[in-house]
């Protein structure tokens, strides 16, 4: 008895504006006995790569071990592409792949065979599963020592076949808890790549978990900071990214004064930061274009024009500082 | 995600049935269990029992073998349910030294490893997980016990004749079921030891301990009491029981033991057996506690609350 159509058909279609969210939370809790570790978590993520951020202990691991189905919520309920994360656990899990943030491997098989026994598990006939499984090692770089037992693998060469357990059945969401954890700059750097290329593939969505907001920064286009169980901030990065590009950091060279008194008389604020830099906010009607002419005309150098925007860290940290604002 | 165009791609193919597989574990595992010569090797001597047993119905049928080894029929064992009853028992003794070799690292390699969130964020349950890890058990000693015992007693049957298939079909019952309930009772065991205990050495030494220390308790406590029901802790005692069961061949009472008093009357005492539904509860209790532990133990992740 193979699957039925629907799932099939849903691992392959791509996701579509009119599709439900990506995840979608109900006021979702859980609890570990007395000891309250999600407190009613509200909202729909929609992102191609959504990060989870969160200081230690703030419940982004259980968060995610909560859909992929490990804990049971106290209350509330959570879906997954629409699917309810309860009553639909198997369906679910046929469509997300997981790399687990500690160490996860069985011992004593070499990486294809690991592979390969995943992608069986998650239901592909046993030459497909190999071929997949060959083809994912070679995708994360591990083409050469696929035959190594994992035993033997180094840190870095273990996260990556984590990264190719979770993508060989070719899964529509993956959950990456902590990828780059103890990788060296150059197996960061590719670990970062690889989940880009991914997310760029626009096959898969992706929830990142890490408390390295450049990571996070540099993959996803929505974010969620969890505080102490609660949703403390959520943000759409791309959106934000857009709307802050009335915020410019400039460097000139020559008489500054002149140019800041045409600056005002386009109506647009400023603040000299040091004796060549300046932050300029745009007026509506002000293009970058117009600046360069002021400049011309008052005779100054712009030497550098930088869009300022708030980074992750102002806004992870200015969410630490404030109170929880759902999405 | 072809290798030369290394780009992510979903897996757009048929997919696999889900009732049967859990029987991918298995699969997978024996690809280690047999990569261990030795252990290959131990396995051929298991079958060495069930030759001879297979030359003896041979014998039994065939004159002019008997006539040229000079053999009197008589001082054949006869082919009844005795026979087929010790050779199972013979066999479950291999069983129990197979579980020990096979069973042990099953659940506790992928505990050490963390390797269960790997296995259950996919569609795969926990119970299909636990049924995997207890097929490889399983399967392999079915093979040496009960399977082979069928195929004998399907060529006994074909070499008496219908007749005698006929009036020996309850045999069919102690074979199968005599032989499950033995592999059942060692997956079971196996996998409880091997969730609880992470270190395969130590998990063999429980198992070891959990068949030997109530067995020896078990025969002090028949000698003490001049009794039988010390075999109601000695899983041994209670598995050749429930198969003597199952072959219609139990009798409560094993003994009569005569003895003589300071005043010089001689006493007897009956040394009968604990009921057969005694030792059905107990292996009952120990499977339940089993499954229980089994359930507690075998999750993607420990909670601690």
């Amino acid at each position: 008895m193979a699957l039925p159509a629907t799932v099939q058909e849903e691992l392959i279609r791509p996701q579509t504006v009119d599709d439900p969210p990506v995840i979608d939370l109900h006021g979702l809790s859980v609890a570990f006995g007395r000891r309250q570790i999600l407190k009613g978590l509200r909202g729909d993520l929609r992102g191609k790569a959504i990060g989870l951020l969160g200081p230690n202990g703030a419940g982004k691991t259980t968060l995610i071990h909560t859909l992929l189905g490990f804990h049971q919520p106290t209350a509330g309920t959570a879906q997954i592409f629409g699917h309810d994360i309860t009553d639909e656990a198997k369906k679910i899990k046929t469509l997300i792949g997981y790399m687990p943030e500690r160490d996860a491997f069985i011992a004593k098989m070499t990486a294809v065979h690991f592979v390969r026994l995943m992608a069986e598990l998650s239901g592909l006939p046993s030459e497909a599963a190999l071929e997949r499984a060959h083809e994912a090692l070679f995708y994360v770089g591990l083409g050469e020592a696929r035959y190594r037992k994992l035993d033997t693998y180094s840190l870095g060469m273990k996260q990556l076949a984590k990264l190719a357990q979770a993508i060989v059945h070719g899964p529509k969401l993956i959950f990456l808890d902590e990828p780059t954890n103890g990788l060296d700059p150059p197996a960061r750097l590719r670990m970062i790549k690889l989940i880009r290329e991914i997310r760029d593939s626009g096959q898969a969505n992706i929830v990142l978990s890490s408390h390295l907001l450049v990571d996070v920064e540099e993959c996803c286009d929505e974010i969620l900071i969890l505080r102490d169980g609660q949703i403390a901030v959520y943000c759409n990065l791309e959106e934000e990214r857009k709307s802050n590009r009335k915020f410019l950091m400039l460097e000139t060279r020559g008489d500054q004064n002149k140019f800041v008194e045409a600056l005002s008389s386009l109506g647009c604020e400023y603040a000299i930061s040091s004796d060549s830099r300046l932050k300029v906010v745009l007026q509506n009607g002000v293009e970058v274009r117009d600046l360069y002419r002021l400049a011309g005309e008052t005779q100054v150098q712009l030497r550098r024009l930088s869009y300022k925007r708030d980074s992750l860290e102002d806004i992870f940290l200015k969410a630490m500082e404030n109170g929880y604002g759902g999405l | 995600m072809a290798v030369y165009e290394q780009t992510y791609k979903r897996y757009a193919g048929p997919l696999t049935s889900e009732w049967n597989r859990f029987l991918i574990i298995p699969r997978h595992a024996y690809r280690a269990v047999f990569g261990s010569k030795l252990f290959t090797a131990f396995f051929v001597i298991c079958f060495l029992p069930l030759l001879v047993e297979a030359i003896l119905i041979y014998l039994h049928h065939n004159f002019s073998a008997i006539a040229a080894m000079k053999i009197n029929v008589r001082e054949l064992v006869p082919i009844d349910a005795y026979f087929f009853q010790t050779f199972i028992n013979i066999q479950g003794g291999f069983a129990f030294f197979v579980a020990l070799l096979v069973g042990p690292p099953l659940v506790s390699r992928d505990l050490r490893n963390n390797a269960l969130p790997l296995y259950l964020c996919r569609p795969f349950s926990r119970t299909e997980y636990v049924l995997g890890k207890m097929s490889v058990v399983l399967i392999l000693i079915s093979v040496i016990t009960w399977v082979p015992q069928l195929v004998l007693f399907l060529f006994q049957s074909y070499l008496e004749g219908f007749t005698w298939f006929k009036s020996n079909l309850l045999m069919i019952n102690g074979i199968v079921l005599g032989g499950l309930v033995w592999a059942l009772l060692l997956a079971l065991l196996t996998q409880t030891i091997s969730a609880l205990v992470k270190w395969r050495v130590v998990a063999s030494g429980v198992l070891l301990g959990i068949f030997f220390i109530p067995t020896v308790f078990g025969a002090f406590v028949n000698e003490v009491f001049r009794t039988r029901w010390g075999n109601i802790i000695s899983l041994g005692a209670l598995i050749k029981n429930v198969t003597a069961g199952l072959f219609g061949t139990f009798d409560r009472l094993w003994d009569v033991m005569r003895f003589r008093d300071f005043d010089g009357t001689i006493t007897e005492i009956q040394l009968v057996e604990p009921p057969l539904w005694a030792s059905w509860m107990v292996l009952f209790v120990i499977c339940a506690v089993c499954l229980a532990l089994l359930s507690w133990k075998v999750k993607a992740y420990e909670v601690v609350r």
